[in-house]
C-alpha cells in the first residue's frame, strides 16, 4: 500500500456519502483475493480439497457474521444484499404463513425494497399497515402495540434509517412481539457494525444485513433467520437448496469472505469508531451552526448513528446548494425534476414542511473522514449557503419579516 | 448529469442579483413557483419613459438550472422594448443553456417571471394613462 486507504486526494470530490454505500476495506480485499484466484473452488464441492477448503472459508465467514450479532453461524443465510433480504424475509414469512395470518406491519419511512415488498403482498391480498412516525423519526411503541392482531405475522422495522441515521426502539419493539407472538424482521443494512445489536437480547427474529455499507463488498447480504423458535419461509429463489433451502445458488466465497471479514472488523473497531464519528459529527455540527443560522437537523440526535447528519439549510434549495459544493460527494432529499417535484418521502414523513425538505442535505461520515475534511466541507457548506442565501428571495422575504406561509404561491 | 459551461457560468457568476424598489412605477415585478415545489424565481424589470427595459435584477431561489435561467433572462430582457420581452420562449432558454429534460421546467418558470414582471409593470402604467385620457 502507497498510501493510507481512504487518503483525500484533492482531484477528487471529498466522499461524504457513507450511507449510500462504503469502499471496501482494503483489509477486507485482501481477505477476499485468494478466493478469486487460488482458493477459487464450489464451497459446495464435496469430493476435492478445492470444495472443502471454499467451503471453509465460507463457514468462517458465516460465523463471523453471526457473532457480530448474537446469533448462531446456521442461522446466517448467504443473499446478495440488503434488498434480497428483506425480500426474503418479507414474502418468505408471509407466504408461509399467510393459512394462519395475513396482516403485515411496517413503517412509512423504511427503505424501498420493504415498502414495495409490502405493496406486492398487498396486491395478493395481505393487509398491511403503515405506521407514521413521529417528528424526530421514531416509531410510537403504544401504536405499534395497538396495531398488532391475531392476524398479523410479521412487523418490520428497520434498525437505523438510511436517510436520517435515527436508531429505532429496536429491544422494545423485539419486546412487543414476542410477547405478542409475532415475528419481527428488521433491515439493519445502516445499523449493523454501527450500533450493538443482539438477536437474543433484543429478540429479532429475522435482520438484513448488507456488506457494502460496513466496509464489505456489493453484491453480497444476509439474512438472520432464527431456529428457536423456528422461523420459517418459502424461498423466492429456488434450486440445488443451498442456504438449508432458504437461498439456493452457488455461494460468490469471495464475497462471503469479504463481508464475513468486515463484520469481524467492525466488531473489533466498532467502540472506538462510534466515539471517533461522534467527535466528528459534533464537530461537523458546532461549526455549521457556529457559521450559519436557520439551520434544521432533520431527526432525532440523540437516539442517531454518529455517521449521519441530515441537515436542513432554510432558504436555499438542496440541488443548487450540491451544484455549489460539487467537490462534495454528498446526497440531497430534494430532487428537483421534472419527473419528481416531491422532496424526500421520509423527511416529508417526519412532517418537515415541503419548503424545507426541499432545502436538505444528507452528509455521512465514515471510518476514513478526518477533521481536515469535516472543517473543509464545514467551510465549503457554510460558504455555499451564504452565498446562495444572498440570491434567494426567500431569505430576502425573511429578513424582511414576510412570512413566506402569508404569501399565495401558485403551485406548478 | 452534465451540465453545459454557458449553464455553469451563469450559477458561479450570476448577472444581475438584487432587488430594486417594488414600489417605483417605473418597475414591474415578477414573483413566481412556489417554496414548497422547489423554485422560486422573483424578476425586476425597470422600464424607461421609451418603454425600453434599461435594468433588470432578479434572486432565485431554486437548482442550479433555475438560477442560471434567471440570471440569463435578465441579461436577455436589457435593452429590449417589453413588447420584445414578453417573446421570449422558453425553449429559447433551454437551448441556451442546453438544460437537459428533467430541467425543462426552469426555462418555463423564466419565462413566465418575464410575463409576470411585464404584468405587473403594466397594471402600474394603466391607472396612469387612463387618467390622461
Amino acid at each position: 500500500m502507497s498510501t493510507k486507504q481512504g487518503t483525500w486526494n484533492k482531484n477528487a470530490p471529498l466522499y461524504l456519502d457513507y450511507q449510500a454505500t462504503t469502499p471496501t476495506d482494503e483489509r477486507v480485499v485482501e481477505k477476499m483475493l485468494p478466493y478469486f484466484t487460488e482458493k477459487f473452488g464450489n464451497p459446495h464441492s464435496r469430493t476435492h480439497h478445492y470444495g472443502w477448503e471454499a467451503e471453509g472459508a465460507v463457514e468462517e465467514a458465516r460465523a463471523q457474521i453471526a457473532s457480530l450479532i448474537g446469533a448462531s453461524p446456521k442461522e446466517i443465510i448467504f443473499t446478495s444484499g440488503a434488498t434480497e433480504s428483506n425480500n426474503l424475509a418479507l414474502k418468505g414469512v408471509a407466504h408461509f404463513y399467510k393459512d394462519k395470518k395475513n396482516h403485515i406491519i411496517t413503517c412509512v419511512t423504511e427503505h424501498k425494497c420493504v415498502l414495495d415488498s409490502c405493496r406486492h403482498l398487498e396486491q395478493e391480498g395481505f393487509e398491511v399497515t403503515y405506521l407514521p412516525v413521529q417528528e424526530n423519526g421514531l416509531i410510537d411503541l403504544k401504536l405499534l402495540e395497538d396495531t398488532i392482531t391475531e392476524n398479523t405475522a410479521i412487523v418490520s422495522i428497520m434498525s437505523v434509517n438510511n436517510e436520517i441515521g435515527v436508531i429505532q426502539p429496536i429491544k422494545e419493539i423485539g419486546a412487543l412481539c414476542r410477547a405478542n407472538k409475532v415475528f419481527f424482521h428488521t433491515d439493519a443494512a445502516q445499523a449493523v457494525g454501527k450500533i450493538p445489536l443482539d438477536v437474543e437480547d433484543m429478540n429479532i427474529d429475522l435482520m438484513s444485513i448488507s456488506g457494502h455499507k460496513i466496509y464489505g463488498p456489493m453484491g453480497i447480504g444476509a439474512l438472520y433467520v432464527r431456529r428457536r423458535p423456528r422461523v420459517r419461509l418459502v424461498a423466492l429463489i429456488t434450486g440445488g437448496g443451498q442456504e438449508r433451502g432458504m437461498r439456493s445458488g452457488t455461494l460468490p466465497t469471495p464475497l462471503c469472505v469479504g463481508l464475513g471479514e468486515a463484520c469481524a472488523i467492525a466488531e473489533k473497531e466498532m467502540s472506538a469508531e462510534t466515539e471517533r464519528l461522534k467527535m466528528l459529527r459534533d464537530r461537523f455540527y458546532d461549526a455549521i451552526n457556529a457559521r450559519l443560522s436557520e439551520v434544521y437537523l432533520n431527526g432525532d440526535l440523540e437516539h442517531r448513528i454518529p455517521g449521519n447528519l441530515n441537515l436542513s439549510f432554510a432558504y436555499v434549495e438542496g440541488e443548487g446548494l450540491m451544484m455549489g459544493v460539487n467537490d462534495l460527494a454528498v446526497s440531497s432529499g430534494s430532487a428537483c425534476t421534472s419527473a419528481s417535484l416531491e422532496p424526500s418521502y421520509v423527511l416529508r414523513a417526519l412532517g418537515v414542511e415541503e419548503e424545507l425538505a426541499h432545502t436538505s442535505l444528507r452528509i455521512g461520515l465514515g471510518r476514513f473522514t478526518t477533521e481536515e475534511e469535516v472543517d473543509y466541507a464545514v467551510d465549503k457548506i457554510a460558504s455555499e449557503v451564504e452565498r446562495l442565501r444572498l440570491m434567494s428571495p426567500l431569505w430576502e422575504m425573511a429578513q424582511e419579516g414576510i412570512d413566506i406561509k402569508s404569501i399565495e404561491w401558485a403551485e406548478h | 448529469m452534465a451540465y453545459s459551461d454557458k449553464l455553469l457560468d451563469h450559477y458561479e457568476n450570476p448577472r444581475n442579483v438584487g432587488t430594486m424598489d417594488k414600489d417605483d412605477d417605473g418597475v414591474g415585478t415578477g414573483l413566481v413557483g412556489a417554496p414548497a415545489c422547489g423554485d422560486v424565481m422573483k424578476l425586476q424589470i425597470k422600464v424607461s419613459e421609451e418603454g425600453i427595459i434599461e435594468d433588470a435584477k432578479f434572486k432565485t431561489f431554486g437548482c442550479g438550472s433555475a438560477i442560471a435561467s434567471s440570471s440569463l433572462v435578465t441579461e436577455w430582457v436589457k435593452g429590449k422594448t417589453v413588447d420584445e420581452a414578453v417573446e421570449i420562449k422558453n425553449t429559447d432558454i433551454a437551448d441556451e443553456l442546453a438544460l437537459p429534460p428533467v430541467k425543462i421546467h426552469c426555462s418555463v418558470l423564466a419565462e413566465d417571471a418575464i410575463k409576470a414582471a411585464i404584468s405587473d409593470y403594466k397594471s402600474k402604467k394603466k391607472p396612469e394613462s387612463e387618467a390622461a385620457e
